[in-house]
C-alpha cells in the first residue's frame, strides 16, 4: 500500500460514513428515495465490475435481482423460512445461473451478448411466472418483516460498500488488469496468456451474486411479490443507463450517475407514468450518443483540454 | 549460432476450412536457439500454420508438441503460458492502454510471470531496449506504424517466451525502418532466442534464418538452408507460377 492507496481508502470510508448518516436527517419521502438510490448504487456498481472493463453490456440484472426477490417471497410466504436463509439461497442460485449464462455466452460478443442476456432474463421471468400461476397458486407472495426503510437502506449500503471495496481490490489485481486487456482485444488477451473465459465468468458471477442479494434485501419493501414485478426488465435498462451516465470505466462512475438519474426517474414516473418506457429509451440514446464516456468522461476530457 | 535439440515438433498437421485445406499434412521441427523461416506465396497457409501453433485456431488433425506438452490440444492461453508468444500479421496493440501497460500485459500473464513493480521495471527495460523508452506513458494511438510493431514485439518478449512467432513483422516498413527491424531480429537471434519468422522479404530470410520451410497451397515443398531452398526449382516455380 502506498500513500495514494491510503488516501483513496480514507475517501471511501468517509463517503460510507456520510452515507450511513443519511437516515438521521431524511424524512419519510427522502428516505424512500434514498433506499431506491442506494439500491441502484449497489446494482450499477456491481454491474460495472464486469461490464465496465470488458464492454460486455449485460441486460440480465433483472433476472438475478428477481431471483433474490422471488425466492425471499416464496420462501417466507409459502415455506415459513427465514429472510436470511432465503437471501443466502437466492445468492447461490443467482451465482450458479450467472455461471451458466457466462459459459453459454462465451462465444458471443457485442450486440449478440446484449440480446442473449435480455432474452434469457425475459425467458426466466416468463418461466417463473408460469410456474407460479399454474402450480403454486396465482396469489401474491407476502414478505413480512419488521425492517424499516432505514434498516433496508443500511443493508443496501453495506452491500454497495462491499461491492465497491471488492471492485477496488480487483482493479489493483491481475484479474482487473486482465479484464481491461479483454475489453481492448480478447484475441490478444488469450495470446498473452489470459484465461479469458474464467475471468469473464468469474466477474459475471460476482455481478449475479450481488444483484440477487440486493433483490432479496429490497423484497420486504414491496407489499407483495409477483414474478412480473421483481423480474421487470426495466430494472436492467435503468442499471445500464445509470452506470453509463456516470461512466462505467471508473469504479465510482456509476455512483455519479445514480443520484441524478434516480431523481429524474422519480420525477418522470410521477409526471409521465404512461411514457416511462419511451423516456427510458430516449435517455439511453441521448447518453450513448452525447456522453459515451459518461459524466466522468466529460469531466476528464475538460480537465485534459484545460491542461493542453 | 549453434542450435540445439528440437523445441517444437509439428507432425502431420492439417487444417481445413470447410472444403479448403489451408494447411496440408505439415511436418517440421524447430530447434532450440534457431531462427526458422516459413516462406511461400500469398495464401499458401503460413499465417494459418502460425495460428495453429499459437492456438488461435484448432488443428483439424495432427500434433504440435513443445517440450512434451501437446500444444495442439491446449487452449490459447495455456499455449502462451507454456512459452509461445506471437505478433500478428495485422498489428494488434491494445488501444486503451498506455505503451508501458501494453508491454506489461505480456509480462504479467506470459510464460515467466511478473507482477507489480517487477513487471513494470521489466517492461521499462524492454521498451528501452526496443527504442520506445521515451514513449512509455503515451497512449498507443500516438505511435507510428513501426513503433506499434515494435510495441507488439516488446509485448511478445515480455513473457520471456520459449519461442517467438513473427508473422510478417517486417512488412510495410520503409527501407530505413526495415533495416532497424532486421537489426532487431538479428539481435534476438544473437541472444539465442528461438524464433519462427514468416516473411516475404527475402533479404531478411537470407540474413536472419538458419533454416527455412517453404509452403505452397498448404504443403511443405522444401526445407533447408535459405540459399539452398531459394535456388530450388520447385520453389522458384511456386513463386513465379507454372509458365
Ligand atoms: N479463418 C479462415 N477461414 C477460412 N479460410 C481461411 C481462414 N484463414 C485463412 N483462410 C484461407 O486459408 C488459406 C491460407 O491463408 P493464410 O492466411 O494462412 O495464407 P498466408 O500464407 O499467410 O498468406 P499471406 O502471405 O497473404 O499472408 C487462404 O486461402 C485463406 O483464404
Ligand atoms: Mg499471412
Amino acid at each position: 500500500m502506498n500513500g495514494k492507496d491510503v488516501q483513496s481508502l480514507t475517501a471511501i470510508v468517509v463517503c460510507i460514513i456520510a452515507a450511513a448518516c443519511f437516515p438521521f436527517i431524511a424524512d419519510g419521502y427522502w428516505m424512500s428515495i434514498g433506499v431506491t438510490a442506494m439500491m441502484y448504487m449497489a446494482l450499477a456498481t456491481s454491474w460495472a465490475l464486469f461490464s465496465g472493463p470488458t464492454h460486455y453490456i449485460s441486460l440480465a440484472t433483472a433476472a438475478f435481482f428477481g431471483i433474490g426477490g422471488y425466492l425471499v417471497g416464496t420462501g417466507m410466504s409459502d415455506y415459513d423460512l427465514s429472510f436470511w436463509l432465503m437471501m443466502a439461497i437466492s445468492a447461490v442460485v443467482a451465482t450458479v445461473l450467472a455461471a451458466l449464462i457466462g459459459l453459454a455466452t462465451l462465444r458471443l460478443s457485442g450486440v449478440y451478448f446484449v440480446i442473449f442476456t435480455l432474452g434469457l432474463a425475459e425467458m426466466i421471468r416468463n418461466l417463473v411466472s408460469w410456474v407460479q400461476n399454474n402450480f403454486l397458486g396465482s396469489r401474491g407472495l407476502y414478505v413480512l418483516t419488521d425492517f424499516t426503510d432505514a434498516d433496508i437502506y443500511w443493508m443496501l449500503l453495506t452491500v454497495a460498500a462491499a461491492v465497491y471495496l471488492l471492485g477496488w481490490l480487483i482493479n489493483r489485481s491481475r484479474l482487473g488488469f486482465a479484464l481491461r486487456i479483454i475489453g481492448n482485444d480478447e484475441t490478444v488477451a488469450r495470446h498473452v496468456g489470459i484465461n479469458t473465459a474464467w475471468s469473464k465468468v468469474l466477474l459475471f458471477m460476482t455481478t449475479g451474486f450481488f444483484a440477487a442479494i440486493v433483490g432479496a434485501i429490497i423484497a420486504p419493501r414491496y407489499s407483495y411479490i409477483e414474478p412480473n414485478l421483481v423480474f421487470k426488465p426495466e430494472l436492467s435498462f435503468l442499471v445500464v443507463i445509470m452506470a453509463l451516465l456516470g461512466g462505467a470505466h471508473r469504479l465510482w462512475g456509476p455512483i455519479v450517475g445514480v443520484i441524478p438519474f434516480t431523481l429524474l426517474w422519480e420525477a418522470i414516473s410521477i409526471s409521465f407514468p404512461n411514457y416511462t418506457t419511451l423516456l427510458l429509451g430516449l435517455a439511453f440514446l441521448l447518453i450513448v450518443y452525447f456522453i459515451p464516456r459518461g459524466l466522468i468522461g466529460l469531466i476528464e476530457d475538460l480537465v485534459e483540454r484545460s491542461r493542453a | 549460432m549453434t542450435t540445439g535439440s528440437p523445441l517444437l515438433t509439428v507432425r502431420n498437421v492439417t487444417k481445413r476450412f470447410g472444403g479448403l485445406v489451408a494447411v496440408n499434412d505439415m511436418t517440421f521441427d524447430v530447434k532450440e536457439h534457431e531462427v526458422m523461416g516459413i516462406i511461400g506465396p500469398n495464401g499458401s497457409g503460413k499465417t494459418t500454420m502460425m495460428n495453429l501453433i499459437s492456438g488461435a485456431l484448432p488443428v483439424t488433425s495432427g500434433a504440435i508438441d513443445m517440450r512434451g506438452h501437446l500444444l495442439s490440444q491446449a487452449p490459447t492461453h495455456e499455449i502462451a503460458r507454456l512459452g509461445v508468444a506471437r505478433t500478428f500479421q495485422l498489428v494488434r496493440v491494445l488501444p486503451g492502454l498506455s505503451v508501458i501497460e501494453n508491454v506489461m500485459a505480456g509480462a504479467v500473464f506470459g510464460h515467466r510471470r511478473r507482477w507489480g513493480n517487477e513487471a513494470r521495471f521489466f517492461a521499462e527495460a524492454l521498451l528501452e531496449r526496443i527504442g520506445l523508452g521515451a514513449h512509455r506513458h503515451q497512449p498507443v494511438s500516438s505511435l507510428t506504424y513501426i513503433d506499434q510493431k515494435r510495441l507488439e514485439i516488446a509485448r511478445a518478449l515480455a513473457g520471456e517466451p520459449a519461442v517467438l512467432l513473427l508473422d510478417e513483422w517486417l512488412a510495410g516498413l520503409n527501407p530505413t525502418e526495415l533495416q532497424i527491424g532486421m537489426d532487431l531480429v538479428a539481435s534476438l537471434r544473437g541472444e539465442g532466442r528461438t524464433v519462427i519468422l514468416v516473411e516475404h522479404v527475402m533479404d531478411a530470410i537470407r540474413s536472419l534464418c538458419d533454416r527455412c520451410v517453404v509452403m505452397n497451397s498448404g504443403r511443405k515443398i522444401a526445407e533447408g538452408a535459405p540459399e539452398d531452398v531459394l535456388s530450388d526449382a520447385e520453389v522458384i516455380r511456386a513463386y513465379l507460377g507454372d509458365e
